[in-house]
């Protein structure tokens, strides 16, 4: 297990990563401020290049908010993980946070989404077969 | 200050010695103030849709909470008196128009008795009405008031039934929901349909979600853009979500207020979408005699 974060014995665990073959797993514990949000960005595409990885899956469902700032940086870890060749899945955004993103304009395009963890792995198995977009279906191409 | 005291005493005391004098003429005449009430409502083609004999049953009752209104002065049984009838009229078609009319009626009724018995004495006469005409205008207030009430009430009932009616959320496969939408789809309906949808979506695990508004007659751009958002937010839950049965009149207003239209998956009917889901989804439907053939 590999943290995102060095926390001091005082300040509790924000994000970890964790490893599993070639995919990356972040779970997202608390909200996190906008410098913590560079910080997990940057550690997380570190980790990409390091480990090799195909597959990177962001869990927030802990988040009962994930404001512009937060998702602006899920988007740019999407597309900077695409360029070094890994797909990214969001996971467990839930159901009254979802609306209000989309009330307050969250951009979908490059980002792929699933319930839960066990829908985004499904996703990325299948990400590397053949892959033909669908218009509004995230995980079924 | 003191002077208008005393004259309201005046009047409160005169009232109170000439109520009973008007009660007890309401009294005599109640056969003929009656049948002149029933068939003034009649003439004026006032409560059509009952019986000329419950017209007049109903008409006595009234007459008798009324006398006793003017008697008692509490308002309180003719309010729950009135409140019952409506409940009964109500399911019959009876327009608030026609109860404030026979209400009215009454009142010109007994108005126009009074004149006869006190024509001769003018003075007398108005201080009669002085007394009758307050009582007589909280007695229309509260008749016309409760069926207002009980009106309002029985939309309420109704309001809430359909509420409860409008947006099942429909497992038909694993991973696959489908939301019916039949009736007028407004802003309130529209974002318990979201709701529900974005629940359902998380308790049943869904993948896709095929929602058919062929029941749907128009939607106006406020809930068409809230539609768009709410196919994006099931996006955002990992949900695909797929809309039929589209009226040529909701599609025009969704290319008016330019919605993404590569974003929007659209299948023509219901059998379509969910054929469509299925084959989403890796499901194969296959008739028994074709597959043992």
């Amino acid at each position: 297990m590999l943290n995102a974060e060095q926390p001091s014995p005082q300040e509790p665990l924000r994000v970890s990563i964790l490893t599993q073959g070639s995919y990356l797993i972040a779970s997202v514990h608390t909200a996190l401020d906008d410098g913590q949000l560079r910080r997990f960005r940057d550690d997380l595409l570190e980790l990409i290049g390091r480990n090799r990885s195909r597959g990177v899956i962001i869990d927030v469902g802990a988040l009962d908010l994930i404001d512009s700032f937060a998702w602006h940086t899920l988007r740019t870890i999407a597309q900077v993980a695409r360029l070094r060749g890994a797909e990214t899945v969001v996971v467990g955004i839930r159901p009254d946070i979802a609306f209000t993103m989309v009330r307050l304009g969250a951009m979908l395009d490059s980002m792929m989404t699933a319930l839960d963890l066990e829908g985004g792995l499904a996703w990325l198995a299948n990400a590397a077969d053949t892959a033909i977009p669908l218009p509004g279906l995230p995980g079924l191409r | 200050m003191a002077a208008d005291q005393q004259l309201d005493e005046a009047d409160a005391k005169e009232v109170e010695t000439l109520l009973p004098q008007l009660v007890a003429h309401l009294h005599e005449h109640r056969t003929e103030l009656r049948q002149e009430w029933a068939s003034r409502i009649n003439d004026a083609h006032l409560l059509t849709a009952m019986t000329p004999q419950e017209v007049f049953s109903e008409v006595t009752s009234v007459y008798d909470n009324y006398v006793e209104v003017l008697e008692t002065g509490s308002v309180e049984e003719l309010r729950h008196y009135a409140r019952d009838l409506s409940e009964r009229i109500i399911p019959r078609g009876v327009e608030t128009h026609e109860v404030i009319g026979v209400v009215l009626l009454l009142r010109d009724v007994l108005a126009r008795s009074l004149f006869e018995k006190y024509r001769d004495d003018f003075d007398l006469l108005n201080r009669v009405l002085n007394a009758y005409e307050p009582a007589a205008n909280r007695i229309a207030t509260t008749v016309a008031g409760s069926f207002v009430e009980e009106r309002e009430r029985v939309i309420r009932q109704q309001e809430d039934s359909l509420r409860e009616l409008s947006t099942p959320v429909l497992q038909v496969r694993e991973r696959l929901l489908i939301l019916p939408i039949i009736g007028v789809l407004d802003k309130e309906r529209a974002h318990q349909l979201t709701e529900q949808l974005l629940g359902g979506i998380r308790t049943h695990r869904a993948r896709v979600v095929v929602i058919d508004i062929t029941g749907v007659p128009d939607v106006d751009e406020a809930v068409a853009d809230h539609l768009v958002k709410t196919v994006d937010a099931s996006r955002l839950m990992g949900a695909g979500v797929i809309i039929t049965g589209l009226s040529s009149e909701i599609a025009q207003t969704l290319v008016t207020i330019g919605v993404d239209l590569d974003k929007m998956n659209t299948v023509g009917d219901l059998q379509g979408g969910i054929e469509e889901a299925e084959r989403l989804l890796g499901y194969k439907v296959v008739r028994t005699d074709d597959a043992q053939r």
